[in-house]
């Protein structure tokens, strides 16, 4: 029988990490001179060292993702990604300089000043209490106040972030920045860290995966108190898998790709995959109600999680049992979900595991126009028959996607490619200005997804979309992993460039889409932007009663004195504009402190003061002082 | 630049209405500049017109009734029809913001039904921006004249018909002069908006569920509802006959040629110097101006021995059709003088005010103007809560022309601006009389509840009889146009109450509050002081 197993996994899936944390913690700096170059046969991620303390030695302090992956253009001025690791890297992009030269009129000739690199004695001092350090190294937590440490957590990856960094570096200021960085590695270290912190005073910041784009990790400036910035990365294992119930609990500093990893080994997965898996947590994932591309199968982050550990500065906070569904007051669960670092650590949590789907399978559909799409996404939904995923890019999207195809290398591929263009566009009479992609993901077992898919193609005939193959379903997906390597790209051209997202009902989706990406254009206009910024969207996930839409804009900012302002204008301009469509504050990026402004009047005055009072009662010194949220 | 609007955006026409002819002269004009031609909102009345409906409806109108009643089921099928128009936008959405033709050539107060509508998409998002074109079309002579003044008079209207219209086409061989017609600046409805309104109103129900507009909204309506028609008058064009006429009524019966010569020119200039939109041939010597704007309208005066006389009966009687030649043609020529007081309504007002304040305390005279403008405001056209900046603009006009001299707490007349300031009050004064021998009317005569009709009748016995016996020279108050504006103003200012009988509307009047207003009129009586006078 295989029932009641339990397997207890500690230290027996990642054996890398557990060498990094089982070190002796005297010398509290470089994870350099750990032993990253175990003997191991897993893939690059162990021996890449993220799961390690020093993550900057492999991501990069002030970009996105890792440092040897990266768009640049060639000797021949062709773009191309450097590194390995993505399906695209070392790849020609023959297309993408015409792209980017004609949508957002960018010049390679014309590159801004590289940044300056980092110097410690640019970074203000650590300011820590002598007791508080006293006493946390007898607690054997590992800790760092060295300059880079502390920068590589004091921001997230919003791009105005990232634009006040280049700025401000120019001129030598720095922001808030932690002032001490700490590495627990388990539930009960978090325990002693909140203790400490409440007994003198100091101020916690949770770090997960640093992927926020919402301000969400950035220091307050006038925080006067020690900021601790509190690293989960060292608690990143497995700590049981459930087979009986399907779960799996496991530490919160575990990242979506080691986590997915490790489960797969045992023929498991979440399933759950927001954009950014690579790097962020599950801890991260909880305190922000994350939601996952594959969501229509696995559902979204509060779908997965059965069971959640915080500690607060009151103590702890769990569920007694690890039922299905509970009617015992407003679930506790929904406090700690979205508080964005506000109440305190996320430690451990309990979610559930699917086996790993037997079959995957990318698809496409084209559409004459955005608005046939939007309708036939919506009766997808209706019909409740959605993929794992299914995503509708607008004209200029596809367009967006289409300009990263890798260079073919045979004339025969080419020639399909151009007898297939003229299908769509001659035969079938599409505008290739006005033609709109469905990207489509099915997961299952192999007779069930073609059956599936079959019915999908079918609703979508009733639309007038044409079945596009499948390669352009994957280059889709493709996009969402590097669009922010090329929105760094993009800085070192004079380009900002941002995402950001909202839910809407079915009914107002065209209109708002058209409206939001309207806005951007006549605001950037207004503010003396040279060039038509980039404005684009896509439909990114269905339910039953909406939809999640996501919109990418980028312009141009050579000749303005403060492209931040304009910058920051813009976004709040298109935030505005959604919320005046009916639209969501945020569908899945939170609030963080980009658009605590709104949140009052998304949730009513009562509901605040609902979410205030929580906030008091848990954390009445403000010990977890972030100031995300309210 | 209207056809880069009518490309972006919807597009919403709102022409100024005089003439019947309105909306057949757009259609045709922006026919010949190769624009969409826009569908049109008319009054139900037309349809009832044989062929003429059909030819109406062919050429983009579409008819609705006058009032909708508690009709809530036609209300939304309309509606709904006029938003899909303007959603599908191939064609530009074409009503008048006045409701119907002004028989007095004065802009009435706007209508807000329509307008709301328009707007609606907007604010649904249903649509990114929708703009708004004022357009003002103005006459020399306007067609219906004489037949606007029988209206005023209390002549019925006769109904549209087929017959009619066949009927009146003698008069189509008569020279009407010309036509102007402006079309304003595209205003967008979105940058209006911006800031003014709360951003979710629409968010909780379907959009297709029709739902009761906030205060907000409703505010915001008939403000943009007041700018547009702002717009409009700014571009009404003013033909060298308004002047004449003005001069004509302020100098009657009768005047020499060169006198009227000498008082128009320094009415152009004055007109000019208060930002009038006037259109004066000055390639042709003045005399022949005058003369062939006398020419074109020599059913009201004619040149008799370098003597302009205004017309006072028709060939043998005094009296055509039951009413009194002489007041036909003095409302006549009202209509004209009519066009010019948009441009003095700001200066006259304010030297209205501080006739009557007595002294020159800026404070004082700034209560006597938004009284005024408050009773007035069903009489001419200001914007809802800008009474301040209305005041200012008078001063500056008047201060402007050297009529005033205004000092940190004093307005003062100047010795030069004696002319300018008297012209001002004689061009208004005959209004506020009109309110006054209205106020002492239902004072004296009315019995309690009366209906509109029934006021209108006996208001008109008494002013004729008023003016038989010579006892006033305020000739407006025939008008049924200024007796219906003084009941509406009455009823807003609580002097007259209103209620509703079986679906009839039944007024009584507050005989204390009547009594007060009038003496206020009169100048009497101090205003009392607005708390909220800023200046």
């Amino acid at each position: 029988r295989s029932g009641a197993r339990i397997r207890a996994q500690v230290g027996s899936l990642c054996p890398a990490s557990r060498v990094v944390s089982a070190l002796p913690q005297l010398t509290p700096s470089r994870p350099a001179n750990l032993p990253c170059s175990l003997p191991e046969a897993s893939p690059c991620w162990s021996q890449s060292g993220l799961a390690g303390r020093g993550r900057q030695e492999v991501l990069k302090w002030n970009g996105w993702g890792y440092n040897d992956s990266k768009f640049i253009f060639n000797k021949k001025g062709q773009a191309e990604l450097t590194g390995k690791r993505y399906p695209l890297s070392g790849m020609i992009l023959p297309t993408f300089k015409e792209w980017i030269e004609n949508t957002l009129g960018v010049n390679v000739e014309h590159k801004t000043t590289s940044k300056a690199s980092l110097s410690p004695s640019d970074t203000p001092p650590s300011i820590v209490n002598e007791d508080f350090l006293h006493e946390l190294k007898k607690t054997n937590i590992s800790y760092s106040q060295e300059a880079d440490d502390r920068v590589f957590r004091a921001h997230d990856h919003k791009t105005g972030h990232c634009l006040h960094e280049i700025f401000l570096l120019r001129e030598g200021i720095f922001h808030r920045i932690p002032d001490i960085v700490l590495w627990p590695t388990c539930h009960d270290d978090v325990v002693k860290i909140v203790n400490l912190a409440c007994k003198y005073n100091l101020c916690i910041i949770p770090f997960g995966g640093g992927t926020s784009v919402s301000y969400g990790l950035k220091c307050p400036a006038d925080e006067t108190r020690t900021i601790i910035s509190l690293d989960t990365s060292q608690m990143n294992r497995i700590l049981w898998v459930d087979e009986n119930n399907l779960t799996a609990h496991v530490e919160a500093g575990i990242t979506g790709q080691e986590l997915e990893r490790q489960l797969k080994e045992s023929g498991y997965c979440t399933g759950h995959e927001p954009d950014s898996l690579e790097f962020s947590t599950v801890g991260g994932w909880v305190s922000t109600r994350a939601s996952g591309m594959k969501k229509n199968v696995y559902g979204n982050i509060e779908d997965l999680v059965v069971h959640i550990k915080m500690v607060t500065p009151r103590g702890i906070i769990e569920k007694s049992c690890q039922g299905p569904r509970m009617s015992t007051g407003p679930d506790i669960h929904h406090f700690i979900m979205g508080s964005e670092g506000t109440l305190g650590v996320i430690t451990e949590a309990t979610i559930k595991i699917r086996p790993v789907p037997e079959y995957q399978k990318y698809g496409s559909v084209a559409f004459p126009n955005f608005e046939q799409g939007v309708a036939c996404l919506r009766e997808i939904a209706k019909q409740r028959c959605a993929p794992a995923s299914i995503r509708l890019m607008d004209n200029l999207q596809f367009q967006f996607g289409h300009a990263l195809k890798p260079q073919v290398s045979s004339i025969f591929t080419s020639f399909l490619d151009g007898l297939k263009k003229f299908y769509i566009t001659k035969f079938k009479g599409f505008d290739p200005n006005q033609l709109s992609v469905a990207t489509l993901l099915f997961e299952g077992d192999r007779e069930k997804v073609l059956q599936h898919e079959k019915q999908v193609y079918d609703i979508a005939a009733k639309f007038g979309g044409l079945a596009a193959g499948e390669d352009n379903g994957q280059r889709g997906y493709l996009l969402t992993y590097v669009i922010a390597y090329l929105r760094d790209l993009g800085l070192e051209y004079y380009v900002v460039g941002e995402s950001f997202e909202t839910s809407a009902p079915w009914d107002r989706v065209v209109d708002l889409c058209r409206n939001v990406k309207e806005r951007i254009i006549r605001e950037c206009k207004e503010k003396g932007v040279q060039f038509a910024p980039l404005s684009t969207c896509r439909v990114t996930q269905t339910y039953d009663a909406g939809a999640c839409i996501y919109f990418y804009f980028a312009f141009n900012y050579r000749g303005i004195s403060d492209p931040l302002t304009v910058f920051d204008q813009t976004e709040a301009a298109a935030r505005e504009e959604i919320l005046a469509n009916g639209g969501s504050l945020s569908h899945h990026h939170g609030v963080g402190k980009l658009r605590k402004q709104w949140l009052k009047e998304s949730i009513s005055d009562v509901g605040f003061g609902m979410l205030k009072s929580v906030k008091e009662y848990v954390d009445p010194n403000n010990i977890f002082g972030n100031r995300n949220l309210l | 630049m209207l056809q880069r609007a009518i490309q972006e955006h919807p597009v919403v026409l709102l022409p100024s209405h005089r003439s019947y002819i309105d909306f057949l002269m757009l259609s045709f004009l922006l026919y010949n500049y190769d624009l969409p031609v826009p569908v049109i909102a008319a009054g139900m009345d037309f349809l009832g017109m044989k062929m003429i409906g059909e030819l109406l409806r062919m050429s983009g109108a579409f008819f609705m009734r006058r009032t909708f009643g508690g009709n809530r089921l036609y209300w939304a099928v309309f509606s709904e029809y006029v938003k899909t128009m303007l959603r599908n936008g191939y064609a530009p959405v074409e009503f008048f913001l006045e409701g119907t033709r002004s028989r007095s050539a004065k802009t009435l107060t706007p209508k807000f039904g329509l307008l709301n509508i328009v707007m609606e998409p907007f604010f649904k998002r249903e649509v990114f921006d929708t703009y708004l074109v004022p357009i003002s079309i103005s006459y020399d002579k306007i067609l219906e004249e004489t037949l606007y003044v029988y209206e005023l008079l209390g002549v019925p209207k006769p109904k549209e018909s087929t017959t009619g219209l066949l009927k009146a086409r003698r008069i189509l061989s008569e020279n009407f002069g010309s036509i102007h017609v402006y079309f304003g600046d595209p205003v967008s409805l979105r940058s209006l908006a911006a800031g003014r309104l709360s951003r979710s109103p629409y968010n909780l129900v379907p959009r297709y569920i029709p739902q009761k507009q906030s205060e907000d909204t409703q505010a915001f309506v008939t403000e943009v509802a007041y700018r547009m028609q702002l717009l409009q008058i700014q571009n009404l064009v003013l033909s060298p006959w308004v002047l004449v006429a003005t001069v004509l009524l302020q100098h009657r019966p009768a005047m020499d040629f060169d006198a009227l010569m000498e008082k128009t020119l320094w009415l152009k200039g004055l007109t000019l110097a208060f930002g009038g939109f006037l259109m004066w041939p000055d390639n042709e010597p003045a005399d022949e101006v005058i003369q062939s704007s006398l020419l074109l309208h020599s059913n009201i005066a004619s040149l008799d021995r370098d003597r302009v006389v205004l017309k006072v009966d028709s060939r043998d009687s005094e009296v055509v059709d039951g009413l009194i030649y002489q007041h036909i043609t003095l409302l006549t020529c009202s209509a004209y003088r009519n066009q010019l007081l948009n441009v003095f309504v700001r200066p006259s007002l304010v030297a209205l005010a501080l006739q009557a304040a007595g002294g020159g305390k800026k404070e004082d005279v700034y209560c006597r103007f938004r009284f005024l403008r408050d009773v007035l405001s069903d009489e001419f056209i200001f914007l809802p809560g800008n009474a301040v900046k209305d005041f200012e603009e008078g001063c500056y006009l008047l201060c402007k022309s050297e009529t005033i001299q205004v000092t940190t707490k004093d307005i003062l007349v100047t010795e030069e601006g004696k002319p300018v300031f008297e012209f001002l009050i004689g061009l208004f004064r005959p209004f506020v009389e009109c309110y006054q021998i209205i106020c002492k009317h239902l004072l004296e005569e009315e019995k309690d509840h009366f209906t509109e009709k029934e006021y209108l009748a006996r208001v008109r016995t008494f002013t004729s009889q008023l003016l038989d016996e010579g006892a006033s020279q305020c000739y407006d108050v025939l008008s049924s146009d200024v007796q219906k504006n003084a009941l509406a103003a009455l009823v807003r200012l609580g002097v007259v109450e209103r209620k509703k009988v079986n679906n009839d509307c039944v007024f009584n009047v507050n005989e204390p509050a009547a009594a007060k207003l009038e003496e206020m009129l009169d100048g009497k009586t101090p205003v009392g002081k607005p708390v909220t006078a800023k200046l």
